[in-house]
């Protein structure tokens, strides 16, 4: 699958949320698109990545 | 032929703009033709908007409010006139870009912030000494109706959460992301882009130090989400948030907006 641009191999049948986790995302702190579609963060843990998924995930620092 | 002089049409019966400002007022006067200020003689059609202004005079309201929006393309001023931009969070990022987009005259503007002036707000954010202890949303718009009596501001003194990020923001098409926490940031971005179908967020990440002004950007990482910053610095112990790049990003951010109200959406 395609995460920021980058093409990345998908374990079998990874969730959103092992992803997140075992690529040290905070998910408090991060925004994620799903081919073009906003995830809500309650989703994380039942979505099945797929290997034509893009995936976008924005993430924040503290500072304004 | 009619043109525009400070806001009324006139006929200037073939003068060039120097011919005009010789007639109504004084050679010292400034003159500033379609947005720009010039110093040599141009002929006038009938598009032209001309400003003459008396440096050192109080002018009247009304032609006050056609000598600030002189600095401004005609076509541009009259989209940012209808402009409607919310401002979430009113610290370093959201009180300079409130000034920014008050000074170009971005119609109506809301603003929200539950907090009060800090003398620690000071270092970087849009407020005096006077304004301390201050609700920011009644300091801010103290200033902004100082620098432009013209534009319609409201405010908000509420803690944005994720249950009334509809009720504060649904009638806002610009939606301006400028808290500070970054669990805060992404509450914000991810309820609205959920709820708000037809919003669009110009967000920020990573401003605090003093790094190169050069690694501060504005990027698309989402369909509706655009982020300035160098997407790493976050303030902490030692690393804190200085004026200088802050107003930088500030600056990217006020200009994506901007960008977006005359209907630029690339970067």
């Amino acid at each position: 699958m395609k995460v920021n641009g980058q093409q990345v191999a998908l374990k079998q049948g990874q969730t959103l949320l092992v992803f997140l986790t075992a690529a040290q995302y905070d998910c408090r702190t991060i925004a994620v698109e799903r081919n073009g579609v906003i995830v809500p963060k309650a989703e994380y843990e039942s979505i099945c990545l797929e290997d034509q998924d893009t995936i976008e995930i924005v993430r924040f620092v503290g500072g304004g | 032929m009619q043109v525009e002089i400070n806001g009324n049409k006139r006929e200037v019966a073939g003068r060039t703009a120097f011919e005009v400002r010789d007639w109504l007022g004084a050679a010292s006067d400034i003159v500033i033709l379609n947005g720009f200020q010039i110093d040599k003689d141009y002929p006038l059609t009938a598009e032209d908007t001309l400003t003459i202004i008396r440096k050192g005079v109080m002018p009247e309201r009304e032609e006050l409010a056609s000598m600030m929006a002189a600095r401004h393309t005609p076509a541009v001023h009259k989209k940012l006139q209808q402009g409607r931009v919310a401002i979430a969070g009113l610290g370093g990022l959201g009180s300079n870009i409130a000034v920014m987009l008050a000074r170009i005259g971005v119609g109506h503007l809301l603003l929200v912030d539950f907090d009060i002036v800090e003398p620690s707000n000071l270092n970087r954010q849009s407020y005096y000494i006077r304004h301390l202890g201050m609700p920011k949303t009644q300091a801010l718009q103290e200033q902004l109706t100082e620098i432009n009596p013209f534009i319609q501001i409201e405010t908000r003194t509420v803690r944005v959460t994720a249950d009334n990020v509809v009720e504060l923001f649904s009638d806002y098409p610009i939606l301006c992301e400028a808290f500070d926490k970054p669990d805060a940031k992404a509450m914000l971005v991810n309820t609205a882009l959920q709820k708000l179908p037809g919003v669009t967020i110009v967000a920020s990440s990573g401003m605090a130090g003093y790094a190169s002004s050069n690694l501060v950007k504005t990027t698309h990482p989402l369909k509706r989400l655009y982020m300035c910053g160098d997407l790493e610095t976050g303030a902490g112990i030692g690393t804190g948030l200085m004026a200088p790049r802050v107003q930088i990003c500030a600056g990217h951010q006020a200009n994506m907006i901007l960008r977006l109200l005359v209907g630029r959406e690339e970067i």
